[in-house]
C-alpha cells in the first residue's frame, strides 16, 4: 500500500467523528426547531405543562429539567460516601495489594451491570423495600431512581479519583510522616489538597454519566410529567420522557422531545468537556 | 494534655481507617445483591428450550400460568437479533475505529487530532438515549421503518469511541524504537502500522474491542426506537428485529411474561460480566 493511500485512508476514518459528531448536532437541531418555533426557546425550557390533547398541545421543558437535576444531585449526594472511601482504599491505605484490585474489580464489575439490570433490582428489591420503610406510599419516585443511580455512578468516580490519588508524590506524604503527621492528618493534609482537583473532576464525569442515564431512572421514578415536589415524589427525568414517549410520539410531540434531546445533550457535552479539559489539567500538575 | 491530644490524633486516624475500609467493603454490597437475586430468581429458568425457542405470545403464557405450567419458549429471537445487529456493528465500527485511532495516535500534535479527540470523548458521554433519537432521524425516518440496519448503526456509533481510545492508547504506549526500527528497515509507514505497531498493540486493541462489545450489549434505550423488537426469530435485516436487552423490557411491561425476566436477564448479566472479566485477564495477560 502505498504510503499516501495509508494516510488518505486514516485521515479518512478520522474524519467519521467529526462527521457523526456534527450530524447528531444537525439532526436535533433540526428537528427540535419546531417545537422551539412554536414555543419559543425560553418559553419551552420554564414551562412547566406538558398535555397532548388535541389542538390545545402544551409541552415545556421545566419539571424533566428539574427532575434530572434533582435524580443527579442526590445521586452525587448518595455516591460520595462509597467512592470516596473506594478512591482511599484502592489508591493509598491498601495501593498496589491484592485486596486493593479486588475491590477494584468489584467496582468495574459493578460499571459493567447493564442499566437494565439495576433498574428491574431496584423495582423488584429496592422499591419494596421503601415501600415498606414508610418512606413513600409508591415506592418509585425521585429518591429511588436516585440511589440506584448513586451505585451505578461509584465506580466511574471511584476508579478516576483513585489514579489521582495515587499519583500523590510520595514525597509529599513521607515529608508530613516526619514531621509526625498519622496517616489521617495525611490524607487530609497532604493527599486531598494535591490531588483535589483530580477528585473534582472526576465526580464532574460521573455527573455526566448521571445525567443521561435512561432505563434505571424510567423503571424508578415513576413516570410522571410533573415538577416533583419532594425528593419521595415521582417525576420524569429528560432521558425517561423521552424513553417513555418516543415511541409514540409525533408532530410536535415528536418535535418537543427531541428539543429536550437536545437541551440533554448540550448540559451533558458541557458537563463532559469541563470534566475532561480539568482532567488534563491535573493530569498535567 | 499533650498526651491526650496525640490520643485524639491517633484514634481519629484509627477511625478514618476503619472508616474507609467499612464504606469501601459496603460498595460491593449491590453487587452480590443485584447477582444473588437474579441467580436465585432466574437459574431454573435456564434450559435448552430457553435458548432455542422465541418469545412467547402474550396468549399463550397467560393459558400457561392458568394452567400452571412453566411459561413456554425462550429469548431466541432476542440473542439472534443480538447477534446480528451487534456482528453489524463490530464489522463497521472496530475497522473505522482502528484506523481512527491509529490516525490519533501518528499524529497527535495536529490541531485537527485533538479535535477528534474531543469529540470522541463527546461521542463516548453522549446519553445512549440520544443516539437512539439520532438513528431514529437518520436511518428509521428515511427507511421508512425500524429495522437490524438502524439497531446496528446505533451500537455501532456506541462503540466506536470506545475502539478509537483504546487503539490510540494502545498505540501511544508502544516504544518509539519499534516504530524507527521497522522504518529503519526500509517499510513505509502503512507497513510498520500493518506488519509491526498493530501487531504489537493487538492485545490492547482486542481488550478495547471486548470491552466495548459488553458496553452495548446491554444498552436498551438506543434500541427501543430503532430495532424496536420482534417475537419471533427474524434474519433479515431490514424489518424490526428484538435483543436480549429489548425483551426484557418486554418481559418487564407485560404481566404475563413477567416470569422470563429473571432468566433473560441472567444470561445477559452472566454474559456482560464474563466479557468484562476476561477483558481484564487479557489486559493483564498482554502487559
Amino acid at each position: 500500500m502505498s504510503d499516501k493511500l495509508y494516510k488518505g485512508l486514516l485521515f479518512l476514518a478520522a474524519l467519521a467523528v467529526p462527521v457523526v459528531c456534527g450530524g447528531i448536532i444537525y439532526a436535533l437541531v433540526s428537528d427540535a426547531y419546531a417545537a422551539f418555533e412554536h414555543f419559543g426557546f425560553l418559553k419551552f425550557l420554564t414551562s412547566s405543562e406538558w398535555s397532548y390533547t388535541e389542538g390545545a398541545e402544551q409541552y415545556g421543558a421545566l419539571p424533566f429539567i428539574t427532575g434530572t437535576l434533582m435524580t443527579t444531585a442526590l445521586a452525587l449526594l448518595f455516591c460520595i460516601p462509597f467512592s470516596l472511601p473506594v478512591a482511599l482504599f484502592v489508591g493509598e491505605y491498601f495501593k498496589g495489594t491484592k485486596v486493593a484490585s479486588v475491590l477494584a474489580t468489584v467496582t468495574d464489575l459493578l460499571a459493567g451491570i447493564p442499566s437494565i439490570i439495576y433498574g428491574l433490582w431496584g423495582f423488584y428489591t429496592l422499591r419494596p423495600l421503601i415501600m415498606a420503610l414508610n418512606i413513600s406510599p409508591q415506592g418509585s419516585g425521585v429518591l429511588t431512581a436516585s440511589l440506584v443511580l448513586a451505585i451505578m455512578i461509584v465506580p466511574y468516580a471511584a476508579s478516576l479519583s483513585a489514579e489521582f490519588i495515587k499519583m500523590v508524590p510520595n514525597d509529599l506524604k513521607e515529608g508530613a510522616y516526619s514531621l509526625g503527621a498519622t496517616r489521617a492528618e495525611v490524607i487530609r493534609r497532604v493527599v486531598f489538597p494535591v490531588a483535589g482537583s483530580g477528585i473534582f473532576s472526576s465526580y464532574i464525569l460521573a455527573i455526566g454519566r448521571a445525567l443521561g442515564e435512561t432505563m434505571t431512572v424510567t423503571m424508578l421514578i415513576g413516570n410522571t410529567n410533573n415538577i416533583p415536589e419532594s425528593i419521595t415524589s415521582t417525576g420524569n427525568s429528560m432521558a425517561s420522557i423521552i424513553a417513555n414517549q418516543f415511541g409514540e410520539a409525533d408532530g410536535l410531540r415528536l418535535s418537543s422531545l427531541i428539543a429536550i434531546g437536545l437541551v440533554l445533550f448540550l448540559i451533558t457535552a458541557i458537563i463532559n468537556l469541563i470534566g475532561k479539559v480539568m482532567i488534563k489539567r491535573a493530569r498535567i500538575s | 494534655m499533650n498526651k491526650l491530644k496525640i490520643r485524639n490524633r491517633l484514634i481519629k486516624d484509627k477511625a478514618l481507617l476503619w472508616g474507609v475500609c467499612l464504606l469501601a467493603a459496603l460498595t460491593a454490597v449491590p453487587l452480590i445483591a443485584i447477582l444473588g437475586e437474579v441467580l436465585l430468581r432466574g437459574y431454573d429458568q435456564l434450559s435448552w428450550s430457553f435458548f432455542t425457542e422465541p418469545t412467547p405470545t402474550a396468549y399463550k403464557a397467560m393459558k400457561a400460568i392458568e394452567a400452571g405450567e412453566p411459561i413456554p419458549g425462550g429469548i431466541a429471537n432476542g440473542i439472534i437479533g443480538t447477534m446480528i445487529m451487534l456482528g453489524m456493528a463490530i464489522v463497521v465500527a472496530v475497522p473505522v475505529g482502528i484506523l481512527c485511532g491509529a490516525y490519533l495516535a501518528e499524529n497527535s500534535k495536529r490541531r485537527f487530532a485533538q479535535v477528534v479527540s474531543y469529540l470522541s470523548d463527546l461521542l463516548q458521554g453522549t446519553p445512549s438515549v440520544i443516539i437512539g433519537i439520532i438513528t431514529y432521524i437518520w436511518v428509521v425516518v428515511p427507511m421508512k421503518g425500524y429495522s437490524a440496519i438502524a439497531g446496528s448503526v446505533a451500537l455501532c456509533i456506541m462503540m466506536l469511541p470506545l475502539i478509537i481510545r483504546s487503539t490510540e492508547e494502545t498505540l501511544k504506549i508502544l516504544p518509539a524504537s519499534l516504530k524507527e526500527a521497522g522504518l529503519a528497515l526500509g517499510g513505509n509507514s502503512a507497513r510498520v502500522m500493518l506488519r509491526v505497531q498493530l501487531p504489537a498493540a493487538f492485545g490492547g486493541i482486542f481488550t478495547g474491542v471486548l470491552l466495548a462489545i459488553s458496553r452495548v450489549i446491554g444498552e436498551t434505550a438506543p434500541l427501543m426506537f430503532t430495532a424496536l423488537g420482534c417475537s419471533f426469530i427474524r434474519w433479515s435485516i431490514d424489518k424490526p428485529i428484538s435483543a436480549v436487552p429489548l425483551l426484557i423490557w418486554e418481559f418487564f411491561n407485560d404481566p404475563n411474561l413477567q416470569e422470563l425476566i429473571w432468566g433473560a436477564s441472567l444470561f445477559l448479566l452472566l454474559f456482560v460480566l464474563s466479557l468484562n472479566l476476561l477483558s481484564k485477564i487479557l489486559f493483564e495477560f498482554y502487559r
